[in-house]
């Protein structure tokens, strides 16, 4: 396993095994978005409280969701990064920022466009909303970290550290609704309980959220392999990954018959 | 199909949702294809001005 993991780690073999992976994740992800829309937006009933407006919930519960979940890979990420200084751990942290940063904004203005017809307003400075804008800042403080800091080993330290610290924001928003007095509905289907949800509102629900996740997968790979080629650009197997045929003329003569 | 896209006098709120949700999509997948593109690019132009 741990022999699996150094060559897979090794920038020559990530980049040749991401290259094959990328397509089936993106080839599966967009048949789970193609199934889940159809599913959510034409087979799944109309809710008797919010009527068709409860739709935005495809939306903005899998980018919720998948805004603590990227919030999670890269704190680990980066945190072993940290201790076993493997530079792709590194790499895949400071990719999953932007994509995470994306997916709060995201989940932050579906809820906006879905609380004014609901709650009649944009904005509550409530406990959930507050938090998953605290997770926004998190991730803008990772992304400005790493492009501040010219020394990418210390710019990988310095954002772990911070990822790391953030991570006591990802229960807080979990629980906020519980803990808290608020306008956001509770959970209805991460807890302990039987999901509060009718199954063919649950069922798309997942298929969105699986989706979203092979879509993080899928851009994170091409983000990451991205990076890997502009931090080896100097080493030879990029240089024969470019070129196959290098001309040998460099060295003054030629072997070419 | 009128009916589809008035979705119960939603229609601005859950379509603006869903375009706003299709940009991010998009622009997350385009990003890294082009810089993709980009950084292969000025690798062969190394090259080629190592080799010559």
């Amino acid at each position: 396993m741990w022999a699996f993991i150094q060559r897979f780690a090794s920038p020559k073999h990530f980049y040749r095994i991401s290259g094959k992976m990328i397509p089936w994740l993106g080839w599966t992800c967009l048949l789970l978005f193609i199934i889940g829309l159809y599913y959510g937006l034409i087979l799944a009933p109309t809710d008797y409280q919010q009527g068709e407006s409860y739709r935005i919930i495809y939306i903005h519960v899998p980018a919720a969701w998948l805004s603590m979940f990227v919030y999670m890979v890269m704190a680990i990420s980066g945190a072993i990064g940290l201790i076993w200084r493997i530079k792709l751990s590194d790499i895949i942290a400071a990719c999953s920022a932007p994509i995470g940063a994306s997916f709060t904004f995201l989940a932050l203005v579906t809820g906006s466009l879905w609380g004014k017809p609901m709650w009649g307003t944009w904005w509550v400075w409530d406990a959930r909303l507050t938090s998953e804008l605290i997770l926004l800042f998190l991730y803008l403080g990772v992304i400005a970290l790493n492009g501040a800091i010219e020394d990418k080993r210390i710019a990988a330290r310095a954002s772990a550290i911070l990822a790391l610290v953030g991570v006591v924001n990802i229960p807080i928003i979990h629980y906020s609704v519980e803990w808290w007095n608020t306008l956001h509905q509770g959970a209805t289907v991460t807890k302990l309980d039987t999901p509060s949800i009718h199954i063919d509102m649950l069922i798309p629900l997942l298929l969105m959220a699986f989706a979203f996740k092979f879509y993080y997968a899928t851009v994170l790979l091409m983000r990451a392999r991205c990076e890997v080629l502009a931090r080896e650009k100097n080493s030879h197997w990029v240089d024969t990954l470019v070129n196959p045929n290098p001309p040998s003329s460099a060295e003054g003569h030629s072997t070419n018959a | 199909m009128r009916e589809f896209f008035a979705m119960g006098g939603y229609a601005f709120y859950v379509w603006t949702s869903y375009g706003i949700a299709f940009l991010v999509l998009l622009i997350n997948f385009i990003l890294p294809w082009q810089e993709h593109k980009q950084v292969l690019k000025t690798i062969a132009r190394k090259l080629r001005r190592k080799a010559s």
